[in-house]
């Protein structure tokens, strides 16, 4: 008798970064997974301690007094969802400093202040790229650009890309010219989205694409998509799939938003009806795509795992205070304190693990946590939810632009887009575990 | 903060996980239940500690101890978990030791703290008097009356309390139970006239008292620590001692776990392993997750009871709370996944279940602690 395999079919692996009121999570996430490649690769050099600490001090004050002129003051305050420069050919500035700032930051490279200076980026070593990580906090100035380019495929590209590649599509990415969607889950794909059936035909110098992708997060905003196609056979799922770039502006390629339980709509269904895409735009080799999408998984599950983990966020605390309020010192309501205690105990826990898998890869240069990280840091955010809609009862029910319930219903996602929980759980079973 | 150990505690931990494994165990718990040891505990192993000098790790090395700090202590505490295995060190060489370390005049420190080094010298807490935890509800009175202090009052759950050489004992000089503020420590030897001592078989096979104080005379020199400011060190030893406990649980869970999931794979049923059933799987990877958030509260507690110990309130409070919920899970799925099997004394499962309940049970349970992390983090 077979082992019962998953029966969880829904959509899977939509993503979206766009998680309203959470502000600096997109860069200090990134931020994470940046330290975490860092923390894994060997050190660049080896300098004494003692004249790098100098150097790093000198970097601090430079970077300082550079921010401090050059980024514009409505630019030092918080973001709500509507501020966020995703940049892009259909993207309109909201004020002139917005634009201004992203032009300043990508003209240092410091919209990806790690890459490689050839490619355009800020050629940063990690103490460096956590300095101006910091040096940004302090003056709460905003991420001048987010975007799946530097947080996906940018970083992809850079490591499994032709240097062709890398010329053509890297220094735009940098400089919020072009933005990216992903082309993943399908309707018969989700779960099990190394079943996807969207076919690119071999003509010789390029591919002609047939199909459908579905959760393509703003793919009605965005400009080129990276998208997984199977250009081998269906007989050996993975390794007949490629990871191919193209124009959104190609010849039959239709974006519909798909409106959620939300009322908003970040997600697409996308047609391709005979598209053409040239053979060079292929990521790495030809049916070797199931490589690089594996790796892009696992760093969007870290990012979608530690979500509501920003450091400007309203603790769950401080929002039960003001929503319950205190009776002599203790939550009025007793209940609903016990489970704030108890939420805010588990979020702390999955903090500090985030911290040592950190430590701990940078000691041993051992770390299989993404599964788990997403797992838990997005069932804790659903909790965070749910624990918000019964601290601010009806105030937070009411159908409104800015409602707790449009997060609330949000949150729903978190659970879902980059692999289910329940996959996540098959993942930690079997390759952790040694399930079969 | 350092999440990883270095290299001094990683060798802890090495000889901790080796000599544990050699000679304690459920097997050698087993038998001391079977031989109904009034002792609780293996002289065998206790007496290997003492040659290891674990009775001083936690102790400086100018009291003659090794001065390695709580990490490295938690490294012996969550093995002793994993173990299962019974000793003094938790009530004298962690509570005894650090009750003195913290409060303990000159003269008690350099009298008693080396001799609890050498393993010469053993020390129980005598704290609670209610079934549930409650460091404040102490109705035990020290009334002074010519020159000395006279002891009247009752104490349960004193962990090797039967046979410990020295109690530690909380009484009220002021106020009224439940009221932080009058609360005194005192240095009583066990066989001190008016001390009736009975020992309460527990159901984790070790020993614990029911003492009963009955004008027992103790010198003023006794008192350990401020008259009437107990708490206050009272407060920060149970910060250490619940580390520890969070510890010991840790371990307990992860060898639960351990143990259990080997079973999954060797167990068939419908011609197959249980564990390839996903709906085992999934709660044997709810369950990992779990373990491996514990461990990041269990290190990040024991080092700050030695980075900052003015902020371990909170978290110790963090790592009881959570390791007492997933101590729990972890035994329960362990019986549970067992099966019928789970249900026997044959198996050593049931040993861990035990053992978690009065580790949890010791010091505040789960609510207990969730409470006192509400309380400091200020709602």
């Amino acid at each position: 008798m077979a082992a019962p395999v998953v029966t969880l079919k829904e959509s899977a692996i939509a993503i979206c970064y766009v998680y309203a009121n959470d502000k600096q999570t997109l860069f200090s996430t990134a931020h994470f997974r940046q330290c975490q490649r860092d923390a894994a690769a060997p050190a660049q050099e080896s300098v004494p301690e003692m004249q790098t600490a100098q150097n790093l001090t000198a970097f601090r004050q430079e970077t300082r007094a550079w921010l401090e002129e050059n980024c514009p003051l409505s630019m030092r305050t918080p973001m709500s969802e509507q501020d966020r420069c995703w940049g892009g050919r259909k993207f309109t500035f909201q004020s002139e400093d917005q634009k201004l700032w992203l032009q300043r930051m990508a003209a240092r490279g410091w919209t990806t202040p790690t890459w490689p200076k050839e490619y355009g980026g800020g050629g940063l070593n990690k103490d460096q790229a956590k300095v101006l990580q910091e040096e940004m906090a302090a003056m709460t100035a905003r991420a001048p650009l987010q975007s799946f380019g530097i947080w996906m495929i940018g970083p992809a590209i850079l490591q499994f890309g032709s240097e062709a590649l890398k010329q053509e599509h890297l220094p735009p990415i940098v400089r919020g010219e072009i933005r990216w969607c992903q082309g993943y889950s399908e309707p018969n794909a989700g779960s099990d989205l190394a079943g996807l059936q969207t076919r690119a035909e071999d003509r010789g110098d390029h591919f002609i694409v047939n199909g459908q992708k579905v959760w393509t997060s703003y793919a009605d905003r965005a400009d080129w998509m990276f998208c997984l196609v199977r250009t081998g056979t269906e007989a050996n799922k993975h390794s007949g799939i490629s990871l191919v770039l193209f124009d959104m502006e190609t010849p039959g390629v239709m974006a519909r938003p798909i409106r959620l339980i939300s009322g908003s709509s970040q997600f697409c269904e996308t047609f391709l009806e005979n598209v053409r895409v040239e053979k060079h735009q292929v990521v790495g080799e030809i049916n070797n795509g199931w490589t690089i999408a594996k790796y892009l998984l696992t760093h969007e599950r870290e990012m979608i795992g530690s979500i509501g983990s920003a450091p400007g966020d309203k603790s769950l605390r401080d929002e039960a205070i003001a929503a319950v309020g205190l009776q002599s010192g203790r939550l009025a309501d007793e209940l609903l304190r016990a489970e704030v205690a108890q939420w805010e105990i588990d979020f702390r826990s999955q903090q500090l693990t985030m911290e040592r898998v950190r430590a701990e890869i940078a000691t041993f240069g051992v770390g299989n946590t993404s599964a788990m990280i997403k797992y838990y840091g997005t069932e804790l955010n659903i909790r965070r939810h749910e624990l918000l809609i019964a601290l601010q009862g009806s105030a937070a029910l009411s159908w409104r632009e800015d409602s707790e319930a449009r997060l609330w219903l949000r949150s729903k996602g978190n659970s879902i887009e980059g692999g289910t929980s329940e996959v996540q759980l098959n993942i930690i079973a079997k390759r952790i575990l040694g399930l079969g | 903060m350092q999440l990883v150990l270095n290299e001094e505690e990683q060798m802890v931990r090495k000889s901790a996980a080796e000599l544990l494994s050699d000679l304690a165990g459920p097997g050698v718990l087993r038998k001391l239940r079977d031989s109904d040891n009034p002792q609780g505990y293996s002289a065998e192993l206790w007496q290997q500690m003492i040659e290891l000098c674990w009775p001083g790790v936690l102790i400086s090395e100018q009291r003659g101890g090794l001065g390695l700090g709580h990490v490295a202590m938690g490294q012996i505490s969550e093995h002793s978990g994993c173990a299962l295995a019974s000793s003094p060190l938790f009530a004298t060489a962690i509570v005894g030791a650090s009750a003195l370390t913290l409060a303990g005049t000159e003269q008690q420190q350099a009298e008693l703290l080396p001799a609890v080094a050498l393993g010469k010298l053993t020390l129980a807490l005598a704290l609670d008097e209610t079934p549930r935890h409650d460091p404040t509800r102490i109705a035990t009175t020290a009334t002074p009356s010519g020159g000395v202090y006279q002891l009247n009052g009752f104490k349960s759950f004193v962990v090797d309390g039967a046979n410990t050489d020295q109690l530690i004992v909380a009484a009220r000089t002021s106020g009224e139970p439940g009221a932080n503020h009058g609360i005194t420590l005192f240095l009583v030897p066990r066989k001190a006239e008016g001390v009736e001592v009975s020992r309460t078989p527990m159901v984790d096979s070790r020993s614990a008292a029911d003492i009963r104080f009955a004008k027992v005379a103790v010198a003023a020199d006794q008192v350990l620590g401020k008259l009437d400011q107990g708490f206050a060190t009272l407060d920060a030893l149970l910060n250490i001692a619940n580390a520890h406990l969070a510890a010991e649980l840790l371990g307990i869970a992860s060898e639960s776990f351990r143990r259990t999931l080997e079973y999954l794979k060797d167990r068939k049923q419908f011609g197959v392993p249980i564990g390839s059933f996903q709906a085992l799987q999934h709660r044997a990877a709810i369950l990992w997750t779990e373990i491996e958030l514990c461990k990041s509260l269990v290190i990040r507690a024991l080092r700050g009871l030695d980075d900052s110990p003015e902020k371990a309130g909170v978290l110790t409070s963090m790592a009881k709370a959570k390791l007492c919920q997933i101590a729990e899970l972890a035994t329960n799925e362990g019986i549970q996944m067992h099966g019928g099997i789970g249900m026997t004394d044959q198996l050593d499962m049931g040993f861990f279940l035990k053992r978690a309940r009065v580790a949890q049970a010791l010091f505040g349970d789960q609510r207990f602690h969730l409470n006192r992390f509400a309380k400091l983090s200020g709602y």
